[in-house]
């Protein structure tokens, strides 16, 4: 019937204090186990911080059980009779137990690290900050260079390219992606479309609707769409996948086989990119119309009226205009997610953090992107 | 006194399935109170299987496993996390949080378990990474440790709560001969100090020979024990798997 000798459901540990001030016993009974020191250690530390014994006596006849967490209490009270200037004792502490004890070196513990040695000063910060910012703008200098050079490679040998895995690719960032694209140029462009009619109607002007619908979804919400698309879709699956073979040291033998990560993992998914995002800005272009198309049927235009509007207000300038930007958006969401995995440092979190950042360096660039072209297009007069 | 009292882990007619695929089958021992029982194998044949049904990972197809009498997944509320609480337990690959270096490591369970004061928390964690020799660096995060000393780290884990069976997946596997062996030392020291009841995974036949008291020996193709007893008793043994390993193991 001793089933559970061993069980901590016992009467748990009690703690008498006896003795002067300056000269105190403390008898510990009962089962010293996680649920014994939890209820003892802050009793018994409060007692020593209070009264900095000269003499503390710990009396332990009476302990049946002890683990390594009831040694750990022993330690504690030691270290604090000791560093505060007083004497320790510790009495009665049965063999099995003082076996245990004897595993723990005090004089070993107190000369342990204490603090992270990590930086926290603000100038430290600020350095290691600066630092890190350099290397940053480093490896994306070296990697567009590495990245030209094996693209320029893969335009000469064509037959060099894994095409296999641009196919996956292409299947992954594309076909997968084409819902998603497709429903939200829908929403978007119907919603413009929408609070552009309320005001315009009060004018009797509503028919501009499809103007307006027409310019902003070729020149920029298409393009821009697609790609802050891309970016949380792919880019950041980029990073997360490469940046786990780092962590799987799969980089490092992709280089000990004489195969370098840039041309193997990265051109391979820009090329996809290459060609899934001019494809789904098209797709974005045609929900985007079809959205603002419906505003315009809810009230009362023929839809051949509406086309015919979209055609005379666009160019294909524009539609082109539109595309063109779109490649140079998918190359920078493929560059980006590949550079952030392959700049992946070590650790749990460390992929987590390369796709955040992949996805949030993305849009950033992506935006500065799309004002760089709207300059160039206001100069170039498309 | 040891054989008199019922045993610590009780199983029988553990039937073990991943889906359809039947891992182990109908496996009947047990394991005593303060004893070093060792779980051998080859690669593949069940073995963390075997340990996961052990500590109430998963549950058995059939049969069930008994600890202190008590069936893990019949057991709830309080009385499921005491349980818990009496086992300590080391994955094969160590399982450290990668977020959290090795002294937050072992402070989470203190903190989250317990209602020790942080110094008390801070203490007990540096006290068993000292034990497991890993005190110099408590604030390093387990990426930056060999495949050793993370093995070790986890080890420290699963005794700061002061566990009564402590449960090892592996422990010295990919460890260099002399760590290997500081492992042993550190299981014995343990087992014998603490009675400590340990229950490990191991291919290594130098420390089987050095700690187990007990051995049992799955088999892929049987799905079952081939065989049990101390080790001296397997070295001798005439089924030929369980000898062809022991000679494989002794002429190098
Ligand atoms: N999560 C799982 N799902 C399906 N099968 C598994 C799973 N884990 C292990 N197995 C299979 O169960 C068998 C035993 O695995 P395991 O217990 O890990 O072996 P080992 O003895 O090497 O520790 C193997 O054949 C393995 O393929
Ligand atoms: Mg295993």
């Amino acid at each position: 019937m001793n089933r559970h000798r061993n069980q901590p459901d016992g009467p748990g540990a009690t703690l008498k204090v006896s003795g002067e001030e300056g000269d105190i016993t403390l008898t510990l009974s009962g089962r010293l186990d996680l649920a014994g020191i939890t209820i003892l250690w802050p009793q018994v530390c409060d007692l020593i911080d209070r009264h900095q014994p000269r003499h503390l006596c710990l009396a332990v006849e009476d302990v049946d059980y002890c683990d390594g967490t009831g040694v750990g209490l022993l330690l504690d009270c030691e270290r604090r009779t000791t560093d505060g200037g007083g004497t320790f004792e510790l009495r009665g502490l049965r063999e099995e137990f003082a076996r245990l004890r004897s595993q723990f070196d005090l004089a070993q513990l107190n000369r342990l690290p204490k603090s992270d040695p990590r930086p926290n000063s603000l100038p430290e910060a600020t350095g290691r900050a600066t630092v890190q910012t350099w290397r940053a703008l480093w490896d994306l200098v070296t990697f567009t260079g590495e990245l030209s050079v094996a693209l320029l490679r893969a335009l000469r040998r064509p037959r060099s390219v894994r095409w296999r895995d641009v196919g996956l690719t292409v299947e992954k960032a594309g076909v997968d992606g084409f819902p998603i694209v497709a429903l939200l140029s829908f929403l978007v462009g119907l919603i413009m479309a929408f609070q552009a009619a309320i005001p315009m109607r009060q004018f009797g002007t509503e028919i501009y609707v499809a103007n307006l619908i027409g310019l902003a979804t070729l020149r920029e919400l298409a393009p821009l769409m697609t790609a802050i698309i891309l970016a949380g879709r792919s880019a950041s699956a980029f990073a997360a996948e490469i940046g786990t073979m780092k962590i799987n040291e799969e980089l490092d033998a992709l280089t000990t086989m004489g195969l370098e990560p840039v041309p193997f993992l990265v051109v391979t998914r820009v090329l996809a990119a290459l060609l899934v995002t001019p494809l789904l800005t098209l797709f974005a272009n045609l929900f985007g119309l079809l959205g603002g198309s419906v505003v315009l049927l809810s009230l009362n235009y023929p839809l051949v009226t509406y086309i015919r509007q979209v055609q005379s207000a666009v160019t294909l300038g524009d539609a082109l205009g539109g595309l063109v930007k779109s490649l140079v958006f998918g190359v920078i969401i493929a560059a980006v997610g590949c550079l952030q995995g392959l700049r992946t440092e070590t650790g749990a979190s460390a992929v987590g953090h390369a796709a955040t950042r992949a996805v949030v360096s993305g849009i950033v660039l992506i935006v500065i992107g799309d004002g760089v072209f709207s300059v160039l297009y206001y100069y170039l007069g498309v | 006194m040891k054989s008199r009292q019922a045993p610590l882990i009780q199983v029988t007619g553990l039937t073990a399935a991943y889906g359809n695929e039947i891992v182990l089958e109908n496996l009947n021992f047990s394991v005593d109170s303060g004893e070093i029982f060792v779980i051998l194998g080859g690669s593949g044949c069940g073995k963390s299987t075997l340990l996961k049904h052990l500590i109430g990972l998963y549950r058995p197809v059939a049969g069930q496993v008994l600890i202190d009498g008590i069936d893990l997944h019949e057991a709830e509320g309080d009385l499921r996390l005491r349980l818990l609480r009496t086992m300590g337990i080391m994955y094969q690959q160590g399982a450290l949080f990668g977020s959290l270096t090795l002294l937050e490591n072992l402070c989470l369970p203190l903190e989250e378990l317990s209602e020790l004061p942080e110094t008390a928390r801070r203490l007990l964690a540096t006290m068993n990474l000292a034990l497991v020799g890993l005190a110099e660096h408590p604030h390093r995060y387990p990426a930056e440790l060999s495949g050793g000393m993370r093995k070790r780290a986890a080890i420290a884990r699963a005794l700061v709560l002061g566990p009564r069976i402590l449960f090892l997946d592996e422990p010295s596997a990919g460890l260099d001969p002399v760590t290997s062996a500081e492992m042993d030392r550190l299981i014995l020291r343990l087992a014998t100090n603490l009675e400590m009841t340990c229950v490990l995974v191991s291919h290594e036949l130098p420390s089987i020979f050095a700690i187990a008291d007990r051995v049992i020996m799955l088999d892929r193709n049987s799905r079952g024990i081939i065989a049990t007893g101390t080790p001296e008793d397997l070295r001798h043994s005439n089924n030929r798997t369980v000898a062809q390993f022991f000679s494989r193991g002794a002429s190098g």
